[in-house]
Order: structure tokens, then C-alpha cells, then sequence
């Protein structure tokens, strides 16, 4: 009741104050003003937050002591690193420098709030042509100066129990149909064990599976003239293909709907109870962490079908950096950012944060296994493809993937998903988002 | 809302209450004003700015495209309100089944909180050897901090590890498969008990402050009488404690309305269609979706929604009251 009456009453005054507040409320570009210092705020890419703050101090104290700006340091867990930088971008208050999911990339430049990196920064970063080029063009819509630059790149592969394949007798899957048959002749229901595990609670991560079994199919998210389209036959057929392991080939427990996020489907793996999950290349440091030997996985290429229209095995997945439109120490920020990503940076950071090289030339650290980190790097140069590069990719990311979590749920327990299904779901999707 | 309390500073000498004798001259001063300064300005700052913020904004398109200038966002009208009301699109459908199912959410853990508090209260009301034991245990859901609490029934309530299956299934045999309790339909089910066991503590412990100040001689003079425990209930205790009643029932239910918490702990990022109460949909509206103008309309809604249902219980509560004095 209180509150009603002085809204009535004090509302006229409210909003005259908040008139004024909007009044101060628009930022200007990047300034010089503090040149000693930097706010930093790095995603979370080792095993916890401490983990990676362990990680990132030696290296950002070398920064300092060559440069004598102090860096500070927040690393940010995934499922707050969004609402963030919203906040920050909102109120031009936050960091100089973040990293971002790589495919925030354009949604986040749509926003104006990262600093443009037109010829003038490329220059002091030290040219546009140290970046692979798919990596740096996640950067920006095409045709517009990117606002942020690769800093990890990553990739998925399909890791399996080799013990478990010589055991059975079975090789290492080629396509998508020996992947089915590998993982139900190794589904034991009985002892817990299944042929594959997916993190089908996440919609981080089953957006990118609707994407990359799609574009298996031949099939785009977007139109020619970047709007969504989510519900043509390959789409459809793609995401129907993903549902149907834990579906029709009955090789995924059903628990996995719960898995909201892809360590839980590492964690199966690690402790046997998967013979394979389709992972980016950072998970070898938890499975070891798990218990499991080197010797004992391997990873190799996520197949696609038989008949595929393309053999994309990936997005291009990855962390871009990108400088706050707000900072406050335009040059250093961008003095940070060529630090790391130099060679000595990247070389040092890859290999505990398992990322791959973002520059050219660029020698993967991430694992001694140099079969599987060649195969990686192939897959990340050749066989990934980005993200719609569009503005509403972060809406793509989370209704599609949202949608793709309740048809898994909807299974799991008990009901049945048809073709139809999915393409009403996407559907649905696709109106949701206001392009 | 005709009874609007006046500011202070409308209040002149002419309004002042129209008492007999006439009142000595009081002289004007600042200082009664000077020591409510501070808590106006933290009403309007904690309070109202956001709210009239949230007001305006429903009227804008804010999505990404300006939040970084915010105030130069477009003004749209209705447009807003439009999208979230039209059910005929994928948003509105949403937003629709969203309120049903927080309606259906709030009846349930309203009602069911109200009973187990009173059952718990009249139960209690008696002295007995025990009885601080049973007060404090019952309260200590309440106690709890928020998201311990709920976390933990996040883990509780696992499918494979969590410690409901493994007694409901392993060890009772109530049921053949380990049934999932945070996706599909029972997802409805476990956010209920869960808001329910915080919730109705808070009935109890209301419930037993008004059984305080019900004399004890009106029960033994109904048990005179030959009134049964229960016609003691409904004719000594349930009307003793209307006034405690009124308010409880309308201040749960505002808060079961509201709650966000509960399901955004208990659900993660991984939120059921069946678990989809209204202010998380909202939560997600606006930041999963970057579309805060439609988010600002959703809540502007649901606030119009929540007074009118306020507005009609103090009208109907009122008028009883005044029936019955």
C-alpha cells in the first residue's frame, strides 16, 4: 500500500530526477585519462575461476613490468559474463578490456558499446594480417571494422575410450552412421555405460549442435539478406538427427537432459560411463583431472553423415577480446590486447587453457599428443564455419538452444518428438527473435 | 486511492484537522523536514526512480541496439505492450502461459503454506514440554539462508544422484524408474514443495504471534459452553485472527506472485516450460533476449496485474469488516 501512494505522489518529482540522470547518461569514445591502470575482465577457460586467475597473473605481471600499467584483474564465470557487460555497456562503468564468447562477436558491436577497431588500431595492434582470417572476421559484421580480435581459438572433436573401441573391436568412427553403430554396440545399460553423453540441459551448447548439423545438411540459419531462418529441411533434419541419439538410437542416458553444462558430459566420460562426447578441444585437461590416462581417449574429427552436403565438424568457436568504448586508457588497452595476443602470450596461455593458436602460423601448446592437436588445428582451419555473423546471433543462441532443451527434457521423459515437432519449435524460434 | 497521504508539504494550516478549540499558532519550521530529508531521498533513489525508470522504458524500444544510448532509444508507444499481450504470437503465447502458471503456482503454495502454518500454530498454541523445540524447527526453513537452501534441493532433487530418488526408488520402491524432478511436468511439482517448505514458516510464525493476543478465557468459556475443538477454531480463533489473516494472505501472495528466487535457483539456466513462473520469464525476457523494452512492459503488466488484485481484496476485505462491525 505504501508504496502506491508515494508512487502517486512523488512520481512528477521521480521522474524530473530521472530525466536529469538521463540527461548525463550517454558516454563518449575511448579517453586517455587514467594511463596507469587497467581493468580487466577474462572469461572463465580453465578448470575455476582460481584456477585461471593462477594462470593469468604471471602473465599480466610481465605486462606491467614492461609497461608500468597495472592490470586488474576479474575472471568471470560464463553464466554471468553476458548480463556483465550489459550492465557495463549500459552504464559506460565496468572494465577497459574483455573477453567475449567469439560468437557475441557482432551482436556485441551491434550494441556500439565495444571501441571500433578501424585501420588506426589495427595498427597499433599490429596489423590485421597476425589473425587468421575466419578467426578475426568473427570480430565484426562483414564489411565493418571488427570490435574485437581472436584471442583463444577452439574447436569440437569426438573424444572416445580407446580402451573401450579395441575391447569391442570397433575402429574409430568416420561418418556419422559408424558413430550410431560404434555407440550402440557400446551402450550397456545395465552397467551405466552409453555410447555417447551430451550436454543435452545446456543451450550453450545444443545451439551449436542445431548449427553444425544444419550447415552438415547444407543448410544456413540465416537468409541471403541476414535474417533467421530456422526451419528449412536441413535445419530441421539436423536437429531432429542430434535429438535422435537419445531418441530413436537410444545411445545417450536419459539423465542427460539434466547436463546444463558440457563438463558434466566430460565428467561421464572421464569416469566410463560415456565411450565418447563431442567436446571442444579444452576438455583434455578436465578428463586427465578426472583420472583418466592419456593413452586411454583420443579424439578425432565429429563426423558427419554419409551423404553430407558438407563435412563441417565445428563451429569456429573461440574468445575474442575487445577493448570497453568507455576506457578510460585507450592506448594501453590496446597495448594489452597486442600483448596478448603475441606469440609469447598465445604459446604461453594455450597450453593451460588449451586454446588454439589465433595467429597465423601459430604452433597449438595444448597437448603433446601432436596427432590429435594437428587434427584440431585442421578442423579449426578447415572445417569449421562461424556462427551466423549477424546481430541477433545471441537470440539464435538462446531460443533455439532453449527450444532444443525441452524437446530433450520432453524425451527423456517419456514423450516422443516428431519431425514435425522440431520444425514447430523452430519455428517458433525464429518468431521470437526481433531482427 | 482516495486516501493518498498528502506530503507534508502540502499541508497548510487550513487542512489541519478541524479540531474544536482553536490550535495555538505553531510556528513554521524546517527541522521536521530536515530529518525526513534522508529517508525521502533513499524512498525516491531505492524505489521510485526505478520503478518510473521501468515505467518509461516500457515505452521505448531499448534492445541492444541502444543500450549504450539508452536515452536516445526510439519511443514506440504501445508497441511494447502490443508484443507481450498478443497471444497470437510466439511472446505473448509465453508470457500467457507464463501467468498461468505462476496463477496455478501461487494458489497452491499459497493455500497449502497458509494451511500447514495454521495447523502448525493452533497446534503449538498450548503449552507442552517439547514445544521451543518444535518452534524452532519449524521456523528453520526460514531461517535458511536463500540460496543454500534452494541448492540444495537442486541437488536433492537430481535424477540419478539426488536423495529423493534414491529413497523414493531404491529404498521405498514407491516407484519402478527414477523419475526427473527438474525438467518435464514435475519440474511444476518440485517448485511447489520447494516454496511451499519456505514459505509456510513464515504463516506459522504469523499465525502464532496473533494466537498471543487471543485471552485464554474465551476458550475456556466456549469449552463452558461445550464447544468442540474445532468449533473453538472456526468461532474463537479464526475470527481473532482475521486482521493477521487479511494482511498474511495478501502479503503471501504477492511474494509467492513475485518469487524469482526459488526458480532461478532451483531450475539454473536450464528452465522448464513446466517451472516457468513469471518474473524468471520476465528475467529472461529482457536479458537473455537483450530486449528490454519488452521486458519494462512485461513487468508494468504484471504490476497493473498485482494492484488491481490488491485493490479488489482490500475493497472486499474492508467492506466485510465494516459489515460485521
Amino acid at each position: 500500500m505504501m508504496q502506491r501512494r508515494t508512487l502517486l505522489t512523488a512520481g512528477p518529482v521521480a521522474l524530473a530526477a530521472t530525466m536529469g540522470l538521463a540527461a548525463c547518461g550517454s558516454g563518449a569514445s575511448g579517453s586517455n585519462d587514467q594511463p596507469d591502470s587497467l581493468t580487466y575482465w577474462a572469461s572463465n577457460q580453465g578448470q575455476s575461476l582460481e584456477d585461471d586467475k593462477k594462470i593469468l597473473t604471471p602473465v599480466l605481471e610481465k605486462f606491467t613490468k614492461d609497461t608500468g600499467i597495472k592490470v586488474s584483474l576479474e575472471v568471470i564465470g560464463w553464466n554471468d559474463l553476458q548480463t556483465r557487460i550489459q550492465t557495463a555497456i549500459t552504464s559506460g562503468q565496468g572494465p577497459d578490456v574483455v573477453n567475449i564468447g567469439n560468437t557475441w562477436g557482432v551482436s556485441l558491436q551491434a550494441t556500439g558499446g565495444l571501441l571500433e577497431l578501424g585501420d588506426e588500431e589495427m595498427k597499433a595492434l599490429g596489423g590485421k594480417d597476425r589473425y587468421v582470417d575466419a578467426a578475426l572476421a568473427t570480430g565484426g559484421e562483414a564489411g565493418s571494422n571488427p570490435s574485437s580480435v581472436p584471442l583463444y581459438g577452439l574447436a569440437y572433436g569426438l573424444y572416445y575410450n580407446t580402451k573401450m573401441f579395441e575391447k569391442a573391436g570397433l575402429e574409430p568412427p568416420k561418418t556419422w552412421e559408424d558413430m550410431v553403430a560404434a555407440a550402440k554396440e557400446l551402450t550397456d545399460e545395465k552397467k551405466g555405460v552409453w555410447g555417447m553423453s551430451l550436454a543435452a540441459g545446456s543451450y550453450t551448447e545444443n545451439n551449436h549442435f542445431a548449427f553444425i548439423n544444419a550447415v552438415q545438411n547444407g543448410a544456413a540459419l540465416n537468409t541471403k539478406d541476414a535474417k533467421p531462418s530456422f526451419t528449412s529441411d536441413g535445419v530441421v533434419d539436423g536437429v531432429l538427427r542430434y535429438l535422435d541419439l537419445m531418441q530413436t538410437d537410444k545411445v545417450v542416458n536419459p539423465s542427460n537432459a539434466q547436463f546444463d553444462n558440457g563438463t558434466k558430459s566430460v565428467t561421464a566420460f572421464a569416469n566410463g560411463k560415456a565411450a565418447m562426447i563431442i567436446n571442444q578441444n579444452n576438455a583434455n585437461a578436465t578428463i586427465e583431472a578426472n583420472g583418466m590416462k592419456p593413452e586411454d581417449f583420443a579424439a578425432i574429427p565429429f563426423p558427419a553423415p554419409k551423404d553430407a552436403k558438407s563435412e563441417c565438424a565445428s563451429h569456429l568457436a573461440g574468445i575474442n577480446m575487445a577493448i570497453m568504448d568507455a576506457t578510460k586508457n585507450r592506448d594501453g588497452a590496446l597495448q594489452f590486447v597486442k600483448y596478448m595476443t603475441s606469440e609469447d602470450a598465445q604459446k604461453e596461455l594455450g597450453k593451460p587453457f588449451a586454446a588454439l593458436p589465433v595467429l597465423k602460423d601459430g604452433k597449438p601448446t595444448f597437448t603433446d599428443d601432436t596427432e590429435q592437436a594437428d587434427m584440431f588445428m585442421e578442423v579449426y582451419s578447415e572445417r569449421a564455419e562461424p556462427l551466423p555473423l549477424v546481430p541477433w546471433e545471441d537470440q539464435f543462441e538462446t531460443s533455439v538452444g532453449q527450444a532444443m532443451n525441452d524437446m530433450f527434457a520432453k524425451i527423456a521423459t517419456g514423450g516422443k518428438i516428431s519431425r514435425g515437432d522440431v520444425k514447430k519449435a523452430l519455428q517458433t524460434a525464429q518468431d521470437s527473435i526481433r531482427a | 486511492m482516495t486516501s493518498t497521504t498528502a506530503p507534508p508539504s502540502q499541508t497548510t494550516e487550513n487542512e489541519e484537522p478541524q479540531a474544536a478549540p482553536p490550535a495555538p499558532r505553531r510556528r513554521r519550521t524546517w527541522f521536521p523536514y530536515l530529518i525526513l530529508l534522508p529517508a525521502l531521498v533513499l524512498e525516491l533513489l531505492i524505489h521510485i526512480v526505478p520503478m518510473v525508470t521501468g515505467f518509461w522504458m516500457s515505452f521505448v524500444e531499448l534492445t541492444k541496439f541502444f543500450i549504450r544510448r539508452w536515452t536516445e532509444a526510439p519511443f514506440v508507444g504501445l508497441e511494447n505492450y502490443s508484443i507481450a499481450v498478443d497471444i497470437n504470437t510466439p511472446v505473448g503465447q509465453g508470457l500467457l502461459n507464463s501467468f498461468l502458471v505462476t496463477l496455478a503456482f501461487t494458489l497452491l503454495v499459497v493455500g497449502i503454506s497458509w494451511g500447514l502454518g495454521m495447523a502448525a500454530a493452533v497446534a503449538l498454541q498450548r503449552s507442552f514440554r517439547g514445544r521451543a523445540i518444535f518452534r524452532t524447527l519449524f521456523l528453520i526453513p526460514y531461517a535458511l539462508p536463500l540460496y543454500a537452501a534452494v541448492i540444495t534441493w537442486n541437488f536433492m532433487l537430481q535424477r540419478d544422484t539426488g536423495v529423493v530418488n534414491h529413497v523414493l526408488v531404491d529404498q521405498l520402491h514407491v516407484m519402478d524408474s527414477a523419475p526427473f524432478w527438474l525438467i518435464g511436468g514435475k519440474a511444476f511439482t518440485s517448485v511447489v514443495v520447494v516454496a511451499i517448505w519456505r514459505m509456510w514458516p513464515f504463516a506459522f510464525l504469523m499465525f502464532m504471534a496473533g494466537l498471543q493476543s487471543i485471552p485464554e478465557e474465551l476458550y475456556e468459556a466456549s469449552a463452558l459452553d461445550g464447544a468442540s475443538p474445532l468449533r473453538q477454531w472456526r468461532n474463537v480463533t479464526l475470527p481473532m485472527l482475521g486482521a493477521v489473516n487479511r494482511t498474511l494472505l495478501l502479503v503471501m501472495f504477492l511474494w509467492v506472485f513475485n518469487d524469482f528466487n526459488t526458480p532461478y535457483v532451483l531450475f539454473g539456466t536450464a528452465q522448464p516450460a513446466a517451472g516457468d513462473l513469471i518474473s524468471f520469464h520476465i528475467y529472461n525476457a529482457s536479458f537473455l533476449s537483450w530486449d528490454f523494452g519488452t521486458g519494462s512492459a512485461m513487468s508494468v503488466l504484471l504490476l497493473a496485474f498485482l494492484l488491481i488484485v490488491t485493490l479488489v481484496y482490500l475493497f472486499i476485505t474492508q467492506r466485510k469488516e465494516k459489515r460485521n462491525a
